[in-house]
């Protein structure tokens, strides 16, 4: 299963887009409130049952994956889906520190990244890497002999 | 004489065996083998350069007159030029001073990183950030954290988000970011050093990677979860001409990966077999820096009999 993304969502009609802005405050009210992760056919029900609005389940995706790309809601993969939660004072404080903390050598000095950036030699030894990997199956013991 | 040179050249030599050794030992051995190293030869070298002032120092009269030995005997012993001498308390002054403003800096940026740490309250010390960014890093502290950006874990199925969490573990475990700043330090007293202190950045690195690949049971998914973070982490290019040089890349790869960059280093490791533990290589390293110390305490010995020779003359 694909990420349904904001741009897998595609673009809403004029008039979805003008309900959307109006929806996304209580659908983010209904997370808030939820106290659990929530799907978005979650959310569709309890929005029915708290405003009496129909709305497609498709719409409810839009609002969440564009609540998401905002980084106003986190998600996790929950089966062939995501499930969403609000995001926290804390975790919004952590992404601010982020930032603060790429910028500056000294941080760089105390952090250590997972995986920087490639430099486009790099890239492509990279990519050759892991393609004779896949060509060589099950073979990642026998290509210890090749190390020098 | 050539004892007193030894500690400054082998620095030297440690520098361009950096790598190649980051290479071939096994990440944790030669982790400890590059930092105890580092500080070891900056400690020889500083000495070195201590005893290079030294000696010019001894020539001057007043010194003489102070110290009660002959100034003749001492000339005559004396094998290092005033001008050497000068410049070696210079070279001296400023690798001190170059160290402490970078302890200083990094006592601080880990202050920062504990007070940080301190404030993000996390399940399992794992913290997910919101926003557009791929990242993932190891946020040093008591207890200490990993940072991770929602959109990265978004990206990475459940063995590739395993293996990312084990890798940054180890680096919180293994205290891996004092490995890399006692290095960097080492490095500031003598620059002659700071291609070890860099095979240090890298070999923890390469700690992780091990622990997390024993962690996950599998150096496969280890080594493509490397890759598809540093292409995700990376801007967009164009790819066209790059797919076909895979094919090419199942043998020559392995060959030209020795000399580039440390993610395909990183990568290129783990898709071989374990490295092995070199106890031989790892003593004659050993022994090679203990030789610069023992020629550093020769030296010393050397200047203070040079010194006691002067004094008998004088009195």
């Amino acid at each position: 299963m694909r990420d349904p993304g904001p741009q897998a969502a595609g673009d809403p009609s004029g008039q979805a887009r003008r309900a959307a802005g109006a929806l996304e405050s209580a659908i983010l009210a209904i997370l808030r409130n939820a106290g659990e992760p929530l799907s978005p056919g979650d959310v569709r029900r309890r929005l029915e049952a708290g405003q009496g609005a129909a709305l497609s389940y498709s719409t409810v995706v839009t609002i969440v994956s564009r609540l998401h790309a905002k980084g106003l809601l986190a998600r996790q993969r929950a089966g062939r889906g995501f499930t969403y939660t609000p995001v926290d004072e804390v975790s919004l404080a952590a992404g601010r520190m982020t930032q603060a903390l790429g910028n500056g050598t000294d941080h760089d000095a105390v952090l250590s990244r997972f995986a920087s950036g490639l430099s486009s030699r790099d890239a492509r030894l990279l990519r050759g890497l892991l393609a004779g990997q896949a060509g060589a199956a099950s073979g990642g013991r026998d290509r210890g002999e090749e190390r020098g | 004489m050539w004892l007193l040179y030894l500690p400054l050249v082998i620095p030297a030599l440690a520098g361009a065996a950096a790598r190649p050794l980051a290479n071939l030992l096994e990440p944790r051995q030669a982790t400890w083998l590059l930092t105890v190293a580092t500080v070891a030869l900056a400690a020889c070298s500083m000495a070195a350069l201590a005893l290079f002032a030294a000696y010019a120092a001894a020539r001057a009269p007043a010194l003489a007159e102070l110290g009660g030995y002959s100034q003749s005997v001492m000339r005559r012993g004396d094998p290092i030029s005033a001008a050497a001498g000068v410049g070696a308390a210079l070279a001296l002054a400023g690798g001190a001073l170059a160290a402490l403003v970078m302890l200083r800096h990094w006592t601080g940026a880990l202050a920062e990183s504990y007070r940080r740490a301190a404030r993000l309250s996390a399940d399992d010390g794992i913290v997910v950030v919101p926003g557009p960014d791929i990242e993932a890093y190891a946020l040093p502290g008591w207890p200490g954290r990993i940072v991770v950006s929602g959109r990265l874990l978004d990206r990475l199925d459940d063995d590739r988000r395993a293996a990312l969490i084990a890798h940054e573990r180890a680096h919180l475990d293994g205290r891996h970011h004092l490995f890399a700043a006692v290095a960097r330090l080492a490095a500031a007293v003598n620059p002659l050093l700071l291609p070890v202190a860099r095979a240090v950045e890298y070999t923890v690195e390469r700690w992780a990677d091990e622990r997390a690949a024993a962690v996950t049971g599998n150096r496969r998914v280890v080594a493509e979860t490397i890759g598809q973070v540093a292409f995700l982490a990376s801007p967009r290019r164009r790819r066209a001409p790059v797919i076909r040089l895979g094919i090419i890349g199942s043998r020559t790869v392995l060959g030209p990966a020795t000399f580039a960059g440390p993610v395909p280093r990183r990568v290129a490791a783990l898709l071989a077999a374990p490295p092995p533990r070199r106890t031989l290589l790892l003593a004659a390293c050993a022994a090679i820096v203990l030789l610069a110390g023992i020629s550093a305490l020769e030296a010393a010995s050397d200047l203070h009999a040079l010194l006691e020779l002067a004094q008998a003359a004088a009195g």
